[in-house]
């Protein structure tokens, strides 16, 4: 029986002690009054995602493109896209409409890591209960788009390093778009030349009577 | 008297002789906590003894190896993460790796270094939850299984950090891993990893002595070592019976030939044994994290994988040791970006095949504790 008493007796020292120090100890006192009192949360937290713009005006300043590659690399094929047109029918850029069924959406961040144009992001927002579940589940374009404000306060290391990128991009773009300018030019120039040429070639034929008559 | 008056009522299906030699039949689950799901055990039972025992899941399939053959490689990654939820991060690297086999990418240095640290604070995570949940099985209700979640929530807010998610981590692909560690994290891992034997020294004192714990666990369940090996048990199951098999040792895939650890093996194959042998592998694996840690080189975190998976056609089977076992994924391609075949082999399915045969002559208490000791996860037992 003494035996018995031992090993019962040295793990009711370890509750006791873990019981008293749950009082005291900071790192055993983790619980947080949640509707009163919110935890904080890390940015890294992905929930669902959101689509970013850039400006003031949430259409004009879309990223995306409705380039409807999220739409085919989602797992659970929650993304809906279609692409906007103008009154005459022709195509623009931008998504007419952007849907993601948060019902669906597992959270896992292939949609993020495949748009070329930085344009979907995951947020962190957490209280997400809705009465409705078929619409009020089904987030559309408009509740979707989030400035880029907004993106730097819910992530401001990974915004950064977006805006960088984006900066970057853009600049090649211009770098290129410069370098195709100039060579545009240069072969418009040169294709003008010979013509030119031609008619510059008189008076190069009679350039050589001028030195001649400065010697 | 009529027929229709001996006819006996609907669902009673337990004959007067049965009756007599008082075999009970019950059914156990699949709504039941020390099921650890939803997992059903139809018992026969005489008396408390068990007599018989059949183990009925499917409760939560879900379709994996289908779906996984209906979209293309890259997009199973997350589907992994729902196999065996407690262990995300090795679900990722054995899909990986099997991916990595069909089309060859090399892995950076740094990224493999990054997965040898994921993958065995994972192991942490699951043995931590395990043992918790065996002591719950035994009757200690509660306070064991919160000192172990709370030492787990560490490690989750490690993987919150590190790739955004608690348990769906998505983080493994296919030549690498998704991102960089985030700044400070290692200091902060170092320091989880280093205050980890403190708490495991207390949790042994509270449980490996422990009369109640040895009394019900010593020699309950016992499965012999050529009856592990025909099972084809894997993981610490395998290992406390006495064999010596670790793929982290035998295949030594990623980078572990690098690190100095051992493999515990357990003597009796009970479930003492396997509780033991689990409390040694997380020692073992505090081990394999400093090392890890200390060793860390600087580097890129993702090899020259192409845009588009496709590879050519052909087999490839990759596995590593997780948690519970071997976790393998056998993939067929047949050169289009969608597998011909995904399968999956969870160890805890194939762990689980070897319940009858343990529960056999014991009393129904000790099933609970044996089912316990398996360490299932119907998630990845029914995919
Ligand atoms: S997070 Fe995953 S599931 Fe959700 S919309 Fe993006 S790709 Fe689809
Ligand atoms: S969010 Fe990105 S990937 Fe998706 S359609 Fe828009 S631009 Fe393309």
């Amino acid at each position: 029986m003494s035996l018995l008493a031992k090993g019962i007796l040295k793990g009711m020292a370890v509750t006791a002690k873990n019981f008293f120090q749950s009082y005291y100890r900071k790192e055993r006192l983790p619980t947080v009054q949640y509707p009163e009192e919110k935890s904080t949360i890390t940015p890294f937290t992905r929930n669902f995602p959101f689509l970013l713009y850039d400006g003031d005006d949430a259409v004009d300043g879309m990223r995306c493109t409705a380039c409807t590659l999220c739409e085919r690399a989602c797992p659970p094929q929650c993304i809906y896209i279609i692409k906007d047109k103008d009154e005459k029918g022709k195509p623009i850029l931008r998504p007419r409409i952007f849907d993601i069924d948060t019902s669906v959406c597992m959270s896992c961040q292939l949609c993020v890591e495949v748009c070329p144009y930085e344009a979907i992001r995951m947020d962190s927002a957490f209280e997400l209960s809705n009465e409705n579940r078929f619409e009020g589940l089904l987030i559309n374009r408009g509740d979707l788009l989030k400035s880029n404000d907004y993106y730097h306060a819910l992530n401001p290391v990974e915004a950064r390093e977006t805006d960088d990128r984006i900066a970057a991009k853009n600049a090649l773009a211009e770098a290129k778009k410069k370098a195709r300018q100039k060579k545009t030019r240069l072969a418009a120039a040169k294709a003008k030349r010979p013509p030119s040429r031609l008619k510059k070639s008189p008076p190069a034929r009679e350039k050589p009577p001028q030195p001649e008559k400065s010697e | 008297m009529s027929p229709v008056q001996t006819m006996p009522p609907r669902g009673y299906h337990l004959s007067k002789d049965e009756l007599g030699a008082d075999i009970l039949e019950v059914a156990m689950g699949p709504h039941h906590p020390s099921t650890h799901g939803v997992f059903r055990m139809d018992l026969k039972l005489d008396g408390e003894t068990v007599v018989d025992l059949k183990p009925v899941f499917g409760y939560l399939h879900r379709n994996h190896e289908k779906i996984a053959e209906d979209i293309s490689y890259p997009m199973s990654m997350p589907f992994t993460d729902r196999l065996d939820y407690l262990c995300g991060m090795t679900n990722n690297w054995a899909y990986a790796l099997s991916a990595e086999k069909l089309i060859e990418i090399e892995v950076p240095e740094r990224a493999e270094y990054l997965r040898v640290i994921v993958g065995e604070l994972t192991r942490l995570v699951n043995h931590c939850l395990l043992i918790g949940f065996f002591i719950n099985d035994l009757g200690a209700l509660g306070t064991p299984l919160l000192y172990a979640l709370r030492e787990r929530e560490k490690i989750l807010d490690l993987f919150e950090v590190l790739s955004g998610a608690r348990m769906m981590v998505n983080y493994i692909r296919f030549g690498g891993v998704r991102c960089d560690l985030p700044e400070g994290w290692l200091g902060e891992c170092q320091r989880i990893v280093d205050a980890f034997p403190a708490f495991l020294d207390e949790y042994e004192t509270l449980l490996t002595e422990n009369e109640i714990i040895i009394a019900r666990a010593q020699n309950v369940g016992v499965v012999t070592r050529e009856e592990a090996i025909d099972f084809s048990l894997t993981g610490p199951m395998l290992r406390a019976s006495g064999v010596n098999y670790d793929i982290r040792k035998v295949d030594r895939y990623g980078i572990y030939d690098r690190f100095d650890f051992k493999i515990p093996i357990g003597g009796h194959g009970d479930c003492y044994d396997r509780f033991m042998v689990r409390m040694l592998e997380m020692r073992e694996s505090v081990k394999i994290l400093k090392q890890a840690i200390r060793d860390l080189p600087d580097g890129n975190i993702m090899g020259k994988a192409p845009k588009i998976f496709r590879p050519a056609p052909g087999e490839a089977y990759g596995r590593i040791e997780a948690p519970k076992g071997e976790l393998g994924f056998y993939l067929i391609s047949d050169g289009t970006p969608i597998p011909y075949r995904f399968k999956v082999r969870p160890p805890s399915f194939v762990n689980l095949t070897a319940l009858r045969h343990m529960c056999l002559g014991h009393k129904v208490a000790d099933a609970v504790i044996i089912l316990g000791s398996i360490d299932i996860v119907l998630g990845e037992v029914d995919r």
